[in-house]
């Protein structure tokens, strides 16, 4: 599959993997649906147009690292590996069942092609992206280290140490991007931990940090193209989100969190997106 | 045990381009050495282990072989779930070092205490847990773990720890190494309290007690090969560690006891369930949990005695 550079194509990719996305969590009791609905526009600019990667290669040593550090976006995430090439999608077919891969989070690499880090604990995948990103530059290779973050995620104190020490070690192939939806599993981002602002913190920390709509590819593709940064700072995308996005009843409504959609509401959830 | 450590990772660091050294804010001019050889391979983490832990894992799962060294609390339980996460169950080769093991930094109080390390470590799938008697076991099981591909962890002293070995001995992960022939018992030790074990045995001998000294410097995966013929040759095995009674070396081998069905006897020498709130040395410590080679002795003579 060649790399999209049409933004209209890629809305139109999101949308059928958000129509996917949806009748897996309904199929198979899933639950996280609104978590991964709002990293599916940059799980969609990302695989689809900006990451180095070769699907019938997995393990090339120069490939651009993608690590789902909300593991729980993991559903999303299968789907796109899926249609991108990884692997086959009837192979989703078994997602959920007993002895399976396909679960709630990402296995270890060794288990599925494409996820290089098992990630469900948050607070831990961006971390090992950097010793990714650095690994990168101790074996003088020119790979880029792109990892996709929560706004809840960023309750955990590793994220601010690692967001130090890339700061310090100047780890400028390090893309760090916020999933900013403004939920996490209870309540209101904000209102849990005092996160704003969360642009300010990653700037403050010494990141090359911008803020974006998450939804909007062509602002996605256009803050991706500035990484890696010039000035040898980590990059870090805040990017506004709407969890449950694409889906009227599902959008900022935190119930969405775990519940599962039934088949009537897969129905209304498919014709809202025009995937029928 | 520690200037033994950087000067081993100095040496292997020109062999191995691989070989990373992330530290934890520690060891100010002990790795000057290493800078010099490589100077693209020492990071200084500064003081944020479970960080630190989670960089080496994505090292490690990219062709390197990362060391992570820091006081052994701040290497193991404060990071315990990236070892477990991280480093485990990506099979990342990591090598985790903590250095101050035990009651080596006794005086420094329980914050800086390591007695529970091996008891959760050993718990997880597929890391090795070693503990070296001394220097030159340090040193050989640092070639040996990276020679290996998977996790290991390496419990260390702090210093002035006496060699035990004239010589390089016969090293391999897992198998234990007869420091002392002996004919009535067995003295099974892990880590540094080797040189108040050798002691014992030698009061032993004078009363009498022929006594066989084992290092046990790798505690998972266990020398079950050893434990078997030492159980048909012994009635008393005595294990000795500078760790808790509950969960460690001596667990492990009171768990291969139990999965065997060995009547063989046991003694666990370990310190006591509990923090320890008086100021003391390391001596001054290990006295107090009765690991000296005196108390080591006595508990022997007791039980043959009965």
């Amino acid at each position: 599959m060649k790399q999209i550079s049409d933004p209209a194509e890629l809305r139109s990719v999101a949308r059928n993997l958000r129509a996917k996305t949806i009748e897996t969590s309904s199929r198979t009791g899933t639950p996280h649906l609104a978590s991964c609905l709002s990293t599916l526009d940059l799980l969609t600019a990302l695989y689809f147009s900006v990451l180095r990667i070769d699907p019938k290669n997995p393990r090339d040593i120069g490939r651009d690292r993608f690590i789902l550090s909300k593991g729980h976006g993991a559903m999303a995430l299968f789907h796109v590996l899926a249609h991108r090439g990884f692997y086959s999608e009837e192979m989703l077919i078994t997602y959920g069942e007993d002895g399976g891969i396909f679960g709630e989070h990402p296995p270890a690499p060794d288990q599925l092609p494409g996820i290089e880090a098992a990630t469900g604990s948050l607070g831990h995948g961006l971390p090992m992206s950097l010793g990714i990103a650095l690994a990168a530059r101790i074996q003088k290779l020119s790979y880029n280290v792109y990892a996709l973050l929560g706004d809840g995620e960023c309750n955990e104190g590793s994220i601010w140490e690692c967001a130090m020490l890339a700061a310090a070690q100047r780890t400028n192939n390090l893309c760090a991007i916020v999933d900013f939806n403004k939920w996490q599993a209870t309540g209101r981002s904000q209102e849990i931990l005092a996160l704003d602002s969360l642009v300010d913190k990653w700037r403050a920390f010494g990141w090359d940090t911008h803020e974006i709509d998450g939804h909007d590819i062509s602002a996605i593709l256009s803050a991706l193209s500035n990484f890696p940064s010039a000035c040898s700072k980590p990059t870090a995308i805040i990017a506004h989100t709407v969890k449950g996005k694409g889906v009227s009843f599902m959008e900022d409504d935190n119930n969405w969190h775990y519940r599962i959609p039934t088949e009537d509401e897969v129905l209304k959830s498919k014709e809202e997106l025009g995937v029928l | 045990m520690r200037n033994a450590f950087a000067d081993e990772m100095t040496k292997l660091a020109v062999l191995d381009p691989r070989l990373i050294l992330l530290s934890g804010d520690i060891g100010n001019k002990l790795f000057d050495k290493f800078k010099d050889v490589a100077p693209t391979r020492f990071y200084n983490c500064g003081v944020a282990e479970g960080n630190m832990m989670s960089v080496a894992a994505g090292m490690a799962l990219n062709n390197l072989r990362p060391v992570v060294y820091t006081i052994t609390p701040f290497t193991t339980t404060r990071c315990f779930e990236q070892i477990r996460v991280d480093v485990c169950y990506h099979k990342a080769p990591v090598i985790i070092v903590g250095t101050g093991s035990g009651l080596s930094y006794a005086k420094l109080g329980p914050t800086h205490h390591s007695l529970e390390d091996i008891a959760i470590l050993r718990t997880l799938p597929g890391i090795r847990v070693i503990a070296p008697c001394d220097s030159i076991e340090l040193r050989l099981a640092m070639r040996a773990v990276l020679e290996d591909n998977i996790p290991a962890y390496i419990r260390i002293g702090k210093k002035g720890e006496v060699d035990i070995h004239a010589s390089p001995p016969k090293f391999k992960i897992g198998e234990a190494i007869i420091v002392r022939p002996g004919n009535d018992m067995a003295l099974l030790c892990t880590g540094t309290l080797m040189y108040e074990t050798l002691k014992a045995a030698d009061i032993l001998e004078k009363i009498g007690i022929s006594a066989e000294v084992v290092s046990f410097h790798t505690v998972k995966p266990l020398d079950k090969i050893y434990l078997q013929n030492a159980s048909t040759r012994f009635n008393l095995l005595v294990t000795v560690e500078e760790h808790s009674r509950i969960g460690g070396f001596g667990s492990a081998v009171s768990e291969w006891r139990s999965s065997t069905n060995c009547n063989v006897q046991q003694i666990s020498l370990g310190t006591d369930d509990e923090f320890m709130h008086e100021v003391g040395s390391q001596g001054y410590a290990r006295k107090k949990y009765g690991l000296t080679a005196e108390n080591i002795a006595a508990r022997v003579a007791a039980s043959l005695k009965a």
